[in-house]
């Protein structure tokens, strides 16, 4: 038996020792305060390995191509951004940049590190800093959103002419699935009880 | 589970908000930085009634240029014409596909209106220190949180549209002074779900008690 605080409600409650796989939600407001995965470190760091690689795939290929009256054109996921800037919208050109590149990239490569980091414990403090970079990217990797995004533009460019999907769409079909796969596999809290403590006077469990 | 009616704030503890180390802080004025992750502990975030008022003002003033300016405008044999938001959707409409007419619309218009209101209805609430409907309101804070990015749809349709149709002289589209608003409307939104906190939904529940 744990003590611990739901981070929605602030709610103390008693966390019972969970089995693998196991689940436990805040008993006022519902919040899923706890999970522990079967596999927390090997499993989501081959999976984000799997992940760099296809996001190398859906960044180089040329994710759809157009033909009309005898005339071709193509784009990748930068080159869609790098329109926008010489279109003279940059700062939109920067949103798509960072929600379709940076950030996924940057959670992956985050994530990585530590989670090869943390193989051997205890793991330093820098790993900690690099968790809570990782987090605050995963809100802004937006894969699935610029998939349905691609679509829509594709079918609306159907009408005009002829498109077909490259292999770089079929990368990001592949990361929609991979990136929810991570986020499932991983536990957080397992990360936390490997990585050396900043106040090292203080032990675990206060 | 076991309940005991007590938040973590009311027994003198706080949670970190980075690793979910429940401590005690040193003092209740500044409670420093927690022990394990080194990250500076708060009661609750730091002034998120002001911030994400300030983030929803300025996300509803944005969504007003970003529904009425031209998101794109397509040249096609010499003729321009520019399309809203609305106008795409009504173009898809037209063009046969309704249901991707309605994702757009969804996602497009009805989100961000959407997250707008809530958001405003979630501040309200918690400065009325309102006791009533806590679960429905965090379940309203989570959707919010959930679908915000779902927003962004739009600009990656305009972006991978532009990209695409560069056929000079033939046709060729370009983005409209209508994108930038929109994106910026869906990542404030963004910003503002973030700095709320919906432990001020309970708060006022657990002053009553005490």
């Amino acid at each position: 038996m744990e003590t611990i605080a739901c981070s929605e409600c602030d709610l103390l409650q008693h966390l019972p020792e969970l089995p693998p796989g196991g689940k436990a939600r805040c008993s006022r407001c519902g919040y899923m305060v706890a999970t522990r995965t079967a596999d927390p470190i090997d499993r989501p760091l081959a999976l984000t390995l799997t992940s760099l690689i296809v996001l190398i795939i859906a960044n180089t290929a040329s994710l759809m191509r157009l033909s009309a009256v005898g005339r071709h054109a193509s784009t990748t996921i930068v080159g869609g951004a790098y329109d926008m800037w010489v279109q003279g919208q940059e700062l939109t050109a920067v949103i798509v940049a960072f929600c379709a590149v940076i950030a996924p990239a940057g959670y992956l490569l985050f994530m990585l590190t530590v989670l090869l980091a943390v193989r051997r414990p205890p793991a330093p403090q820098w790993v900690g800093e690099m968790m809570r970079w990782a987090e605050s990217m995963q809100p802004w990797s937006m894969m699935e959103v610029m998939l349905l995004g691609i679509l829509v533009a594709l079918i609306k460019i159907a009408e005009l002419a002829t498109v077909s999907a490259g292999i770089g769409m079929y990368a990001v079909g592949a990361l929609v699935l991979l990136f929810p796969a991570i986020m499932i596999s991983f536990d957080s809290d397992e990360i936390w009880q490997r990585v050396e403590w900043a106040d090292k006077g203080a032990g675990p469990t206060p | 589970m076991t309940t005991t009616p007590l938040t973590a704030a009311q027994a003198g503890l706080v949670l970190c908000e980075t690793c979910d180390l429940l401590s005690r802080p040193a003092s209740v004025a500044e409670p420093g930085y927690c022990p394990r992750c080194g990250a500076e502990l708060v009661w609750r975030r730091h002034n998120a009634i002001q911030y994400t008022w300030a983030l929803v003002i300025a996300a509803a003033i944005c969504y007003i240029p970003a529904n009425v300016l031209p998101v794109l405008s397509t040249t096609a044999l010499g003729s321009t014409d520019a399309d809203t938001i609305m106008g795409g959707v009504i173009f898809l409409y037209t063009s046969g596909s309704w249901p991707l007419a309605l994702i757009v619309l969804i996602a497009s218009v009805m989100v961000p209106l959407g997250k707008l209101v809530a958001l405003t209805y979630l501040l309200i609430t918690v400065q009325r220190r309102s006791i009533t409907s806590n679960h429905e309101r965090t379940q309203l804070y989570r959707m919010v949180e959930f679908i915000g990015r779902w927003s962004m749809l739009d600009v990656f349709v305009d972006t991978f549209t532009v990209a695409l149709v560069q056929l000079q002289p033939l046709m060729s589209v370009e983005p409209g002074p209508g994108v930038v608003f929109f994106a910026a409307v869906v990542v404030l939104t963004m910003i503002a779900a973030e700095s709320f906190d919906p432990r001020l939904i309970w708060d006022a529940d657990a002053g009553k008690e005490s």
